[in-house]
């Protein structure tokens, strides 16, 4: 019995594990491969071919529009997490009449559709002048993270012990020096968690980097990937699309192993009692 | 070399008066306990004076300045908190360099400093270690340490030996009285709910009472002349015994307290009872013994033969140490 359970386990990892892997398996074996080989199927690499990767790469346009998904995805983590540990410090630590309702505000900006709010948020763009400008994507980026950020940073901020801060008032130190210098290495469990994820948000995000850019060089890497086409209106290229996913890929993959190891808790340890 | 001054002090949270109008001067050099019953409001006056809370009404002045509205780090005090509150990602050294660093002293003061304090309470050797490779003892010491070395006028702690063991508390008691004697220009203001540690630390012990001063005096004073019922009852260990109804009212008062010690076993003592409990200490035994006169009382006795329960007796009262107070709480002459 013991053992059916361990074994069903196992079955339930297996099939969760595949389920997530397999596309991107399959993303990569496609992407080494040309020709007529893309059709046929396979679980095992066939074939060990570049050239997807090099066309992609040596079309020009691509590098930059990596550039343009890698430049908008931290501005708006930066943007984001200066606003939110602020504002958090705000929403955690000061009273003020309102705060309750004003968090809840802030919650509910992130329930509504992209699609909702869309062509609002163009004309908004259009009349910042900001059309097909990598801003647009950080304005309209932040619509999104902000309330995420904020409401996490406040969770955190609250359990973070009063009296580190009131020590820290004492020793003379101001807001700024105490968000700087006190909460910020206290927080940054939270700030690499919630930064990777508006950071994968940005990278990801389709709709409106669809909508708010035009030409080719400003584009970011999702809307380029559908907009890659073959010689003829005919013809999908699937193994240049499946090695551009590859690549933008990647640096999810990186960020994240790099920040797992930080992603720890317990840091506020020996502060207090303990 | 501040003296602290207090003048109908009040705070009040909203509808809510918690503090209602505290007058008190403490002198420069002064160890001045804070001792009451949670709730009282003496944290919440330690924290006025510290500015960390806003003072509704009344003056607060340090060296003769009005500090009502001057921010906590201009005012020249320095606090222990009673959860340590260090900061958990600076090494101890950091930890005390901080207050030093934002009032812009310079890197060679700042090191003088540091290692001065650390010498002075022997945590010299854990200078580069981080709070949590602390045990609570050393951890109070770095808030100790930290505090010291700002070179404040006002010393304040609150309740800095509630989170150490037994022992540790007893030890660190000591140190403390030690530092005082060391610091001595500096005035020192300490909150506790321990009246031991009032007793022991304190050159004058200020008992509140819900949001009221209920008596300021020495030690000693509060023990043998305590100006209300509650003073009575809440200075001393175990606690005074208080007796009401027709044996009080035959001494002419609402209600009679005797201490433990002022309590003797005697063949022709007034008050007859029975030992409900008896509590063998090692230097001292203390019986409960439930009278018809007194009600339940505890009587402190030599050690040596312990009553069993049971064990009838007669108590006979110190007739000198009695203490009589009238309906309002407030001693008879």
């Amino acid at each position: 019995m013991a053992r059916l359970k361990t074994y069903g386990f196992y079955l339930l990892v297996a099939v969760i594990v595949l389920q997530a892997v397999f596309p991107f398996y399959y993303a990569i074996l496609t992407s080494l491969e040309t020709g007529q080989a893309i059709f046929d199927i396979n679980y095992l690499p066939a074939a060990l071919d570049w050239s997807n990767y090099r066309s992609m790469l040596s079309s020009g346009v691509f590098g930059r529009q990596f550039l343009n998904s890698a430049v908008t995805a931290s501005a708006v983590v930066v943007l984001s997490l200066v606003l939110a540990t602020t504002a958090a410090y705000a929403l955690a630590r000061i009273r003020f009449r309102g705060r309750g309702l004003l968090l809840l505000t802030i919650l509910s900006v992130s329930m509504f559709p992209q699609i909702a709010v869309l062509a609002g948020l163009f004309e908004l763009i259009r009349a910042f002048g900001l059309f097909n400008s990598l801003w647009a994507l950080v304005f309209s980026y932040m619509i999104f993270t902000l309330p995420f950020t904020v409401w996490v940073l406040t969770t955190f901020m609250r359990k973070l012990p009063v009296e580190i801060e009131e020590a820290a008032i004492m020793d003379g130190a101001s807001a700024l020096t105490i968000i700087w210098r006190v909460f910020l290495p206290l927080m940054w469990p939270a700030m690499v968690t919630t930064g990777l994820l508006a950071f994968i948000h940005a990278w990801n995000e389709f709709l409106f980097a669809l909508t708010f850019l035009s030409t080719d060089t400003q584009r970011t890497v999702p809307v380029a990937i559908a907009m890659i086409s073959g010689r003829s209106e005919f013809e999908i290229p699937w193994g240049n699309i499946m090695a551009a996913s590859v690549v933008v890929t990647l640096p999810l993959v990186v960020l994240v192993l790099i920040f797992q190891r930080k992603i720890v808790s317990g840091l506020t340890a020996g502060a207090v009692k303990g | 070399m501040a003296r602290v001054e207090l003048q109908a002090v009040r705070k009040s949270f909203g509808t809510v008066d918690v503090i209602h109008g505290i007058d008190l001067d403490l002198a420069s050099g002064e160890f001045v306990v804070f001792v009451g019953p949670s709730g009282c409001g003496k944290s919440t006056l330690l924290r006025m004076i510290a500015g960390l809370e806003d003072i509704s009404g009344g003056e607060l002045r340090i060296g003769g300045e009005k500090m009502n509205d001057v921010l906590p780090a201009k005012r020249g005090c320095a606090m222990v908190f009673q959860s340590y509150a260090l900061y958990p990602h600076m090494t101890v050294r950091e930890n005390m360099a901080f207050g030093l660093e934002q009032a812009r002293l310079s890197k060679r003061e700042i090191e003088e400093r540091v290692t001065q304090s650390a010498r002075m309470l022997q945590i010299d050797h854990l200078m580069d270690r981080k709070p949590k490779a602390l045990s609570g003892g050393q951890r109070q010491r770095v808030a100790i340490g930290r505090a010291i070395s700002r070179q404040p006028r006002v010393f304040l702690f609150d309740e800095p030996l509630s989170n150490l063991d037994a022992a540790l508390r007893v030890d660190t008691r000591i140190e403390i009285a030690a530092l005082h004697h060391r610091l001595h220009d500096t005035t020192m203001i300490y909150v506790t709910h321990d009246q031991v540690e009032a007793m022991t630390l304190a050159d004058r012990i200020v008992v509140l009472n819900a949001g009221k001063v209920e008596q300021v005096g020495t030690p000693m004073d509060l023990y043998e002349r305590p100006a209300s019922r509650f003073v009575a009852s809440f200075i001393g260990s175990p606690r005074m015994n208080l007796i009401e109804g027709a044996t009080a009212e035959a001494m002419g008062a609402a209600c009679v307290g005797i201490r433990p010690e002022h309590l003797h076993v005697a063949q022709d003592g007034p008050w007859a009872g029975k030992v409900v409990m008896a509590e063998a200490l090692g230097s001292d035994t203390f019986l409960h013994v439930e009278t018809a006169e007194a009600g339940r009382v505890v009587v402190r006795i030599p050690p040596g033969e312990t009553p069993t329960p049971g064990t009838a007796l007669h108590l006979a009262p110190d007739a000198a140490r009695l203490h009589r107070f009238g309906a309002d709480g407030a001693p008879l002459a």
